[in-house]
């Protein structure tokens, strides 16, 4: 049924009609609304049997999201920035103990300086911890990627989280075709857990591992990510069977049959970088986009071959390793590596930053004229961070950076209001 | 349950052989068809205070729950003696998440039973000291301000002893560590530091705390038992001595913590709701130096020169401990002759 519906309702009563049986909760924006709605459905009664427990952290919510998934219950969580960070042990503790939880992930940078607002560093911290991490585009193809993500992790016994970007999507009221509850129990079965606490025939889970064994234990969750590249069409196939509606898999093209040039990207700036692409196809440039759901595991083989004919790849990311640059462009350039494509890493978007379709027109036609660099910071005040590059070289008691930049762009900003 | 102790003074000492007891009122060890929760083959130290108290304590659980019994463990000495890859000495459902989190998953585990149907089963969390009063606090206080339904046992043996013996918020002042070297005025560790998780966990409202030593594992046994009776949180500190860090004989593992409760350096008791119900009085009243100098990590304070300073600060504490909890009674024989009175 279509609704006009906040991304972050659309998701709490999706997970709802998931069944899920513990659900843990510590508040932080931007997820904040997704926990209040769960919660709200458990003490109802809408959602029986299900126990929410409110935790006193994230890394207690993780904690216990692990106790309950080795005891065979169908568990959920979700965080977003320094919750998961905050999390972070137990997050690679969940994957080790190949533990099938689904958290969502309402990105948002991370601080210092402290920032609500959304980028992808949270996620990217993350992304080697052996979780599979999708990212979703619009608030509809969040909504259904939990449904397929619950089936994902149980099939593989992989905990699974669902990326979508913070406030832009989690407080976006938009319409979300909602999925009945007979269809989303058709698609997904009860949880049968692989391992399970059970006084009745007891097993030791989490036993210390050493030189002898870890390597064949990690390589057996690489492999378990390797078979999700398998599974992940699949789902999204056999979602699209009982829905009619194509959401999730590894990547999808668009306008790339003839492009020379192709943007990558990952969530919600999707929609901005296909408008500012149909412009430049107006303009008569060949460009195209491709969006990748699956971060990890990363579709090496898919993203080549939808990458294959390009020979500039500009991949444009909320987030970059710093000291280096970009994460899914090393990532991308790895992938096309042999090939005679130019990869360039365009951060963007960071701590909130709107990237609007204006900008992104303009770096296509920087990358038309060839003046693209190799890494580029899309809309950067380069003069505000000269002057703060000015006064710490005059003096040694400069202060904290934040704080002048603030002030610096605050002054600026005053002073031009007070022009015009 | 009301318990009538039984005392047999003629061998000296309050260990009953179960020969001497009633049947109903033996150990659960003394039953040879018991669970064998830990079993043998595990690389715990010889003398290890802490595998005979976890083996006491789960062994009493499993008789309470029927077998239905699933416990989670924190890092540590216990974790890792127990399980090198692929060995493992637990004989009941066991898991193993992080050093912090016990409390925590053990949350997850109860929640997941009560929604699976599964009351029956029930779940205990243990930790060393360190698991339990430092990096595991913050999980174990929202464990009991939930008063969630699980038993968190404290094997406290006074310090990171599996990362080579360093202080804990549970070292004793004045005790040798790697991280409280024997130097500067106040050697060893230093004073007016530290947790009281009992009381801590007191605070926190919860229907039962008790403390208990490996010295009077009878007393182990039981408080296990009542604690298994009582839904909610629960909170059992376990002092096991241990010879590694704390340098003492192996065969003098039972000896030290019988003078951990004698000198009143450990007090023994029970609390429901936050208020005491019952203490285990000291029977024969007992000076600090005595339990001191059988431990080489307060070397420092005896030896060609003594801090009898230092010690007669540890009394005070001992003799606070003991006005606190009123562990002088009727029935105590107070040998001691340092003059101080209860």
């Amino acid at each position: 049924m279509l609704r006009q519906i906040e991304g972050s309702r659309a998701v709490a009563e999706t997970v709802a009609l998931c069944r899920p049986e513990v659900v843990c909760a510590y508040p932080i924006s931007p997820q904040t609304h997704i926990i209040e709605a769960v919660g709200a459905m458990v003490k109802e009664g809408l959602l029986s049997p299900c126990e929410f427990i409110n935790v006193e952290s994230e890394f207690a919510a993780m904690s216990v999201s692990i106790g309950a998934s080795a005891a065979g219950a169908r568990t959920y969580t979700a965080t977003a920035s320094q919750g998961l960070l905050f999390m972070i042990e137990a997050v690679y503790n969940a994957a080790g103990l190949g533990l099938p939880i689904v958290m969502t992930l309402a990105n948002r940078a991370i601080g210092a300086p402290i920032n609500i607002w959304n980028d992808h560093s949270d996620a990217m911290a993350v992304r080697d911890s052996g979780w599979i991490q999708l990212f979703a585009e619009t608030n509809q193809e969040a909504a259904d990627l939990h449904v397929q993500a619950f089936r994902l992790a149980e099939e593989l016994s992989v905990p699974v989280m669902v990326c979508m970007d913070g406030f832009i999507l989690t407080h976006a009221v938009e319409g979300v075709d909602m999925l009945e509850q007979s269809v989303v129990d058709g698609f997904l079965p009860p949880y049968e857990p692989r391992q399970v606490l059970d006084p009745d025939d007891p097993v030791s889970i989490g036993a210390m591992v050493g030189p002898e064994a870890f390597e064949e234990v990690r390589y057996l969750a690489h492999l378990r990510q390797m078979d999700a590249l398998v599974r992940i069409p699949a789902i999204a196939k056999a979602f699209e069977e009982v829905t009619g509606r194509a959401s999730g898999g590894l990547l999808r093209s668009y306008r790339t049959e003839d492009a020379d040039t192709i943007v990558v990207a990952l969530g919600s700036v999707l929609g901005t970088i296909k408008d500012a692409v149909d412009i430049r196809r107006d303009a008569g440039e060949r460009v195209g986009v491709v969006g990748i759901t699956s971060f990890r595991p990363f579709p090496r083989e898919a993203v080549r071959e939808a990458l294959s004919k390009a020979s500039r790849i500009i991949v444009i990311e909320k987030a970059f390793s710093i000291g280096f640059g970009g994460v899914l462009a090393t990532d991308v350039a790895l992938v096309v590596q042999g090939s005679n494509s130019k990869v360039f890493s365009v951060v963007a978007g960071l701590g909130g930053r709107a990237i609007t379709r204006r900008s992104l027109e303009d770096l296509l036609a920087q990358s038309a004229r060839g003046d693209l660099k190799s890494l580029t910071f899309l809309d950067l005040d380069g003069a505000a961070v000269d002057r703060e590059r000015t006064r710490m070289a005059n003096t040694r008691r400069s202060g904290p950076s934040a704080e002048n930049l603030l002030r610096d762009v605050g002054t600026e900003h005053a002073a031009s209001k007070v022009k015009s | 349950m009301t318990r009538q102790p039984v005392r047999f003074y003629q061998v000296g000492s309050f260990a009953v052989g179960n020969r001497l007891l009633d049947d109903e009122d033996r150990t659960v060890q003394s039953n040879p068809n018991r669970t064998n929760s830990i079993d043998s083959g595990h690389r715990a130290c010889q003398g290890c205070g802490e595998v005979l108290g976890a083996r006491y304590a789960l062994d009493a659980a499993m008789r309470a729950s029927n077998g239905q019994l699933v416990a989670v463990n924190a890092t540590g000495c216990l974790e890792v003696f127990s399980t090198p890859y692929p060995e493992t000495s637990w004989r009941i459902a066991w898991l193993h998440s992080l050093f912090g989190n016990a409390p925590a998953v053990a949350t997850g585990v109860a929640a997941a039973m009560r929604v699976k149907g599964k009351s029956e089963v029930r779940v205990v969390a243990q930790a060393g000291d360190g698991g339990t009063v430092d990096i595991g606090f913050g999980c174990l206080s929202g464990m009991f301000e939930r008063n969630d339904d699980v038993l968190f046992i404290c094997y406290d043996n006074q310090g990171y002893m599996n990362t080579g013996v360093q202080r804990s918020a549970a070292t004793p002042p004045a005790a040798r560590t790697a991280t409280t070297v024997t130097a500067g005025p106040e050697p060893g560790n230093v004073f007016g530091q530290g947790k009281d998780l009992p009381r801590i966990a007191m605070a926190h409202d919860i229907p039962y705390v008790a403390t208990a030593t490996v010295a009077d594992l009878h007393d182990l046994e039981q408080k296990v038992e009542r604690a298994m009776e009582i839904h909610g949180a629960r909170y059992l500190h376990v002092l096991v001595p241990c010879p590694l860090g704390w340098g003492s004989a192996s065969n003098e593992t039972i000896h030290i913590a019988r003078l951990a409760k004698e000198t009143g350096l450990f007090p023994v008791f029970e609390a429901e709701h936050g208020t005491v119900t019952a203490v285990s009085p000291i029977r024969r009243r007992t000076p600090v130096e005595e339990y001191l100098k059988l431990q080489r990590r307060y070397a420092h304070l005896f030896g060609q020169t003594p801090r009898p300073d230092i010690v007669a600060r540890l009394q005070e504490i001992a003799d606070e401990n003991i006005a606190r909890y009123g562990l002088i009674t009727n029935d105590s024989e107070d040998s001691v002759s340092t003059g101080v009175t209860a």
